[in-house]
């Protein structure tokens, strides 16, 4: 599955340096105006048939990523590159519709994201016609039916005529997925798909979509606030934290080494990775680590934005902001303790083998 | 969830759809005691408006020897000083009144609908624009403004044309903001944003995502409009900006007043129109409660019984 080939390829969509601030509205005269830093260079390639998990854990600004990537608002700053050409966030209208045929977002609630007044076949049809791949009712029938079949809703003939309301969480998601085929998208963009499902139905839904990912060579951007379907499900692991990217690689190496306080921590409280299945049969932790939260993002930590949670902090941590490191070939992170050319860091090798350690034996101390 | 219009849920293949829609739409008129009171009484005004006339054996503009006589067998509801039948003044003049209200209803709503939902979706400067209009049909005092226009026009042009023109473009302000507000609301929702990144367009987003949606504040401003044309449409006749020689609810009061049939002692002239004005505006009222209602299910004051019920759920 994970193999340095599929890098060759050139990445479908890009996404270079992206900043996003929403403004916030303060009443009071006179105050300087205040805004959410809720994406800060954030830098990332989706490939065909390759699926890239953005990990993090709830208020970090993963849905914020992938919303920005639909064009659902423009960044504040930086660039998106689908194949190769800068997105031009002027033009809107046609150009716009263009860019959403390839690029399709699904929504992390299935029980809001379908109209509860239109039946199934109208919210496949709609994406049919818009792009112009269906030319009669006929055809939309056909091709309907062609897309519950690939989403495994069947027979199909039945589900065409529910209603939002008639179908269970799972199928509401299979129907939100099969209108996101509709476009016949390069990208899928799916936030947290699985989260507000039932635990037993999760791994199918994760099955479904690597079969997609296979068959369709999608180039998927699967947002999931558990490490251990992260790594089920994708090949590449982005960690995400307040806002920034602290830790990238092949979901191997994130899982097996990870190099990030912040990602030792995830993991930490994550189950065993072997037991994956396992996990998703009973139930992902869907806590968050111990240790306090995701501060404000209208005032986010100075320098490194995990330092006050974080373990090893250093002096340095609350003044500079950490910058990438490679620690092994396609394997980077945004952390002081690996940057060689600061002087006052820790010996790496400390870390590697008891940051987990520490990580557990503090969340031990917090349940107490 | 603010559908009181829940989907019709089409039992596989129907054979006869049309057939389900009306028993939908009958059972969402009868949601509660409210609705169907209000119901009941639209109801017995438009079989009054249509069969009434078959009933009445004089023309209601007709005169007769028999003048400013009380009720009787001839004159179900007695006669006016000029001779006129009553009861058929009165049911020809329910067609009138109810078309003038109705149409000029229908026109405020779909004033309100195209405003208030272009407003609300496309913010921004057309929002600003639409917003100012809005604003401006607000502040501007709709009833002294008609009848001041009305007292100016000529007479060949006063009439049922005239009024329902003048009741359109004076009620549907407020209606306007209420489903902009609405539409705002709608805007962000989960399927309305998944729909605008699947692609689609502008004007189907509004019309078929959003509008459905919201069908149930529109049904309920549209009825509190109906209310205010039924109601003003015979203030202005009553003032004699109507056209006097058409028979209607409004120019039979105007009648009797002008002919004092108050003082002559006259209660059947003036009450049978009176009566019927605010038991329908009474009946409108209610249905627009009862769809409040639906629509806003907080406002709903649930039975002893069910609170019970739903107690015994939480301890459970
Ligand atoms: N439209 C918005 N306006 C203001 N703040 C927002 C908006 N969307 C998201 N945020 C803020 O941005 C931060 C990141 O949110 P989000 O991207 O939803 O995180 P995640 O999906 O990882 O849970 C949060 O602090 C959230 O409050
Ligand atoms: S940069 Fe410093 S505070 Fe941030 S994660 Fe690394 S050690 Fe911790
Ligand atoms: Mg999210």
């Amino acid at each position: 599955m994970n193999n340095f080939m599929d890098h060759e390829q050139q990445p479908v969509l890009e996404a270079v340096h992206l900043h996003k601030e929403f403004p916030i509205n303060q009443m009071k005269l006179g105050s300087r105006s205040a805004s959410v830093h809720a994406v800060e260079d954030t830098t990332l390639a989706l490939y065909p048939g390759r699926a890239t998990a953005l990990v993090g854990e709830s208020g970090s600004g993963k849905t914020t990523v992938a919303r920005m990537l639909a064009r659902v608002y423009d960044p504040t700053s930086g660039e998106i590159r689908f194949r190769g050409n800068d997105v031009n966030y002027k033009k809107r209208g046609a150009a716009l519709r263009d860019y959403r045929r390839h690029i399709q977002l699904v929504f992390q609630d299935p029980f809001s994201s379908l109209n509860p007044v239109h039946n199934v076949r109208y919210h496949l049809s709609r994406p049919l016609r818009v792009f112009g791949h269906a030319k009669n009712e006929r055809e939309v029938t056909e091709q309907v039916i062609e897309l519950l079949n690939k989403v495994s809703l069947t027979p199909a003939e039945q589900f065409i005529t529910k209603y939002p309301h008639q179908l269970s969480g799972g199928q509401r998601q299979r129907v939100a997925i099969a209108r996101a085929l509709a476009a016949r998208p390069e990208v899928v963009l799916a936030d947290e798909p699985v989260s507000m499902l039932d635990v037993s139905i999760r791994l199918d839904i994760l099955n479904l979509m690597e079969r997609l990912k296979i068959e369709e060579r999608l180039a998927f951007l699967f947002i999931t606030h558990d490490i251990a379907s992260a790594r089920y499900f994708a090949e590449d692991i982005l960690v995400m934290y307040a806002g920034q990217m602290v830790e990238g690689g092949l979901s191997d190496d994130v899982i097996q080494a990870p190099k990030h306080p912040y990602t030792q921590l995830l993991l930490s409280v994550a189950p065993d990775p072997q037991r994956v299945e396992q996990v998703m049969n009973e139930g992902a932790n869907d806590a968050v680590p111990a240790r306090g939260e995701i501060p404000s993002l209208i005032r986010p930590p100075q320098g490194c934005r995990f330092h006050p949670r974080c373990p090893h902090a250093m002096a340095i941590c609350k003044e500079k902001v950490p910058g990438r490191t490679e620690v092994a070939p396609g394997h980077w992170t945004n952390c002081f303790l690996y940057d060689q050319s600061e002087a006052d860091r820790k010996p790496a090798s400390f870390i590697q083998a008891d940051a987990i350690h520490n990580a557990k034996a503090l969340q031990k101390e917090e349940a107490k | 969830m603010a559908t009181a219009l829940q989907p019709v849920t089409p039992e596989q293949q129907n054979p006869v759809a049309g057939i389900t829609i009306v028993h939908n739409i009958l059972k969402w008129l009868t949601s509660n005691w409210k609705m169907t009171t209000g119901t009941c009484i639209l109801v017995f005004f438009i079989l009054m408006a249509i069969f009434g006339p078959l009933l009445a054996h004089m023309s209601p503009t007709a005169f007769s020897n028999d003048l400013f006589q009380p009720p009787s067998a001839a004159h179900w509801l007695g006669t006016t000083s000029k001779g006129e039948d009553i009861f058929a003044q009165l049911v020809y003049g329910a067609r009138i009144s109810l078309l003038v209200g109705f149409i000029a209803a229908i026109g405020s709503t779909i004033l309100q609908i195209l405003f208030g939902l272009l407003s609300g979706y496309f913010g921004g400067l057309v929002d600003n624009i639409l917003s100012f209009v809005i604003n401006v049909f607000l502040i501007l005092p709709g009833l002294p403004l008609g009848i001041a226009i009305a007292s100016f026009a000529p007479n060949n042009i006063k009439g049922p044309i005239l009024i329902t023109i003048l009741l359109t473009f004076t009620s549907w302000s407020y209606g306007a903001r209420v489903l902009r507000a609405q539409t705002l609301s709608m805007r962000s929702r989960d399927f309305v944003e998944s729909a605008r990144s699947s692609g689609e367009w502008p004007l189907r987003i509004i019309f078929f995502e959003i509008l459905p949606n919201i069908i149930s504040v529109v049904a309920s401003s549209f009825v509190g409009t109906f209310v205010y044309t039924i109601g003003a449409d015979v203030a202005f006749e009553f003032l004699g900006l109507g056209n006097v020689s058409q028979s209607t609810w409004g120019t039979m009061l105007f009648w009797a007043q002008s002919q004092q049939a108050m003082l002559a002692g006259g209660w059947w002239w003036f009450i049978p129109p009176g009566v019927c004005v605010s038991l329908l505006c009474a009946g409108l009222a209610f249905l627009n409660n009862g769809i409040d209602e639906v629509a806003n299910p907080r406002l709903r004051v649930e039975s002893k019984r069910k609170l019970a019920r739903r107690k015994k759920e939480v301890v459970a």
